[in-house]
């Protein structure tokens, strides 16, 4: 399953310092795509609400997030009286931490093509070491990106409650809900690649998706393609979810919280919370690039080697930040019920269904199992049999729903009546057991 | 010697955070001592060179177990101080005693027997895959589903369906069987 490539056999002084420079490259490039991002958003967002956004603080508005990091920098840090000061200042740095960890097993750059390995030499006078673009090849990477994911809502968690005060602790059970919900679907999307890809370390992944033909300009082997599109959807669905970004930013919900779980935060610790939840945006854009849609893999264009792939992985990347950033402008808020209906009953069974689906068409394709003898009909077999059980389960999943919202309606002498048209729907869903009608 | 010092360092977090989570009077922050010690325990895998078990441990105790105790201990307020001089079962300490001395035996004796041929005793029991006997060089994951799904299917069927019984029964449960008071947060336009 492959390791990185220089702590094959023994680790000198060298190799110490090839690991630093890449974590130090690693977290100026995070801070800085961090940095970019927020400016990226709010003039997009302005953009699309028909007004400029920033264009004061230096050219086109670039230097405001370092203006508003600096503000918050220079205002005063306090800590609650009722506040848990462990908990209070462990909070941002346990929310910001996951996000840079994440970005370790991320490939930026590197050239794949006609067979390369994405790995790099350093000059001869630097030890003609080989190294990955990527701070760590660890062979089990995307595990990684799933356990660092799950320790990021420790910071939301002991944030609201260390606060001491009611609407921070509202905030913070709610989005603890909605994390473990959404990481579920998650983890079961990410299964989805693992399997289509047979290796959890994300170089690995990336060269099962490098192109084969046209030129480099084949898409077919990416797992976006390979997996069928389904693990794709919900992978992204539950990432703006486990990144409490709108439409499912109800943990900040403005109007309704006062600020969510960093309502009481002021000065450098708010700035953190800000700074993590833009850092893990960047790198679960990152994650998605490189799971879905081959990483900085792509024809060299241009010849520059590994650079390029790092243009690839860019441009990809920034694809991805604009759906999210499009998400926030065009969205609204998505309400808590239907949220947690969403995570469970939603997406946690369609990728379930269709990740054994999935693992019906590799047996397939591996050959291990046939019902006749040949692979295409075997194909169509596997998938109508999938089909014909996946709808099943769905039926019976929404009458299984159906059946206990009306058994739970019926014990509060309420009635479900069918919406007869577009304007009534909203005013007269439900109907009282005596005749006073809705709201 | 790398191993030495990364087992020690481990070690010491690992029974650092066992002793906070006994002693801390405050149980939000035990719950923390506690995750501090998963890592340990995690840390320890990856020297033992199972990889997917230590980031399986940290997903699974460290980023679901611990949230959702501390989910309870928030929601329902447990009390801040424990008094520490009460014994609640008559001679439950003394019990304890006992059973740790008898845990120690059956370390003890896993440690000076166990293993099948070629890998006696200790290094079976604490061997790195690189140091025993190679039993097969296949990957983690690999060497884990074959034993899971073969070996003991029966036993992994039995825990997955135990699992189910339980969410089943927590549904049961906590289910308010027409209560007259009750408080509903239903909007109006949610029929679908």
């Amino acid at each position: 399953m492959g390791g990185h490539p220089f702590l094959a056999d023994g680790v000198d002084f060298g190799d110490v310092i090839l690991a630093v420079v890449l974590a130090l490259v690693a977290l100026v490039l995070t801070l800085v795509m961090t940095m970019l991002m927020v400016w990226f958003e709010r003039k997009v967002v302005g953009r699309l609400q028909n007004r400029i956004g920033p264009n004061v603080a230096g050219p086109f508005g670039l230097l405001q997030t370092m203006a508003d990091g600096m503000k918050l920098l220079f205002k005063e840090d306090l800590i609650p009286a009722k506040a848990d000061k462990v908990l209070f200042v462990l909070a941002p740095f346990l929310a910001v931490v996951p996000a840079f960890l994440t970005f370790t097993v991320v490939p930026i750059a590197g050239d794949f093509s006609n067979g390369g390995s994405g790995s790099s030499t350093l000059p001869g006078f630097l030890g003609s070491r080989e190294f990955l673009w990527q701070v760590a090849d660890v062979p089990i990477g995307i595990l990684f990106f799933l356990a660092m994911s799950s320790l990021a809502v420790y910071g939301i968690v002991l944030a609201g409650y260390g606060s001491g005060s009611k609407y921070p602790l509202i905030s913070s059970v709610r989005a603890t809900a909605q994390a473990i919900s959404y990481e579920a679907a998650l983890g079961l999307s990410l299964a989805a690649v693992f399997l289509v890809s047979g290796a959890l370390s994300t170089n690995q992944i990336v060269l099962n998706q490098v192109a084969e033909g046209y030129g480099g300009f084949n898409f077919t082997r990416w797992n976006v393609v390979t997996t069928g599109l389904i693990p794709f959807i919900v992978f992204l669905i539950a990432a703006t979810a486990e990144l409490n970004r709108p439409p499912f930013d109800l943990v900040e919900a403005e109007q309704e919280l006062v600020g969510g779980f960093h309502t009481e935060y002021s000065s450098f610790r708010f700035a953190l919370f800000f700074l993590a939840e833009f850092m893990n945006t960047v790198t679960m854009g990152g994650i998605i690039v490189t799971l879905f849609f081959g990483g900085p893999s792509g024809p060299q264009l241009l010849p520059l080697g590994a650079f390029m792939g790092f243009i690839w992985f860019f441009l990809k990347l920034m694809v991805f930040l604009f759906i999210f950033v499009w998400f926030r402008a065009t969205l609204p808020r998505v309400r808590y019920d239907q949220l947690m209906d969403l995570g469970w009953k939603v997406l946690i069974p369609i990728s379930l269904a269709w990740l054994l689906m999935l693992g019906g068409l590799q047996l397939v394709r591996s050959g291990d199992l046939s019902f006749v003898d040949s692979t295409s009909a075997d194909l169509v077999i596997v998938i109508a049999l999938g089909l014909a059980i996946g709808l099943l389960g769905y039926a019976m999943l929404n009458a299984a729903i159906r059946t206990s919202r009306s058994e739970r309606l019926a014990e509060e002498g309420l009635k479900l009546i069918a919406p007869k048209s577009q304007d009534s729907e909203s005013l007269a869903g439900h109907q009282t057991g005596t005749t006073q009608g809705g709201h | 010697m790398v191993d030495a010092i990364v087992f020690i360092v481990s070690a010491i977090i690992i029974l650092g955070g066992a002793v906070g989570v006994i002693f801390n009077q405050n149980p939000v922050h035990a719950a923390l001592s506690l995750i501090a010690s998963f890592f340990g325990v995690a840390v320890l895998f990856i020297l033992q060179e199972v990889h997917f078990l230590a980031l399986v441990q940290v997903v699974v105790y460290g980023g679901a177990v611990v949230v959702l105790f501390l989910f309870v201990i928030m929601l329902l307020g447990v009390e801040e101080i424990e008094r520490f001089d009460d014994e609640p079962i008559p001679g439950q300490r003394a019990a304890a005693l006992i059973g740790s001395v008898l845990l120690l035996g059956v370390i003890l004796a896993g440690l000076f027997l166990s293993g099948p041929g070629g890998n006696r005793g200790a290094v079976a029991l604490t061997g790195k895959p690189s140091q025993m006997v190679p039993l097969t060089t296949d990957p983690n994951v690999v060497q884990l589903a074959n034993d899971l799904f073969t070996r003991n299917v029966f036993a992994f069927e039995a825990t997955g369906l135990l699992l189910t019984i339980a969410t089943v029964g927590a549904v049961v449960l906590v289910k308010n069987r027409g209560g007259e008071d009750l408080v509903v947060d239903e909007p109006g336009t949610s029929v679908r």
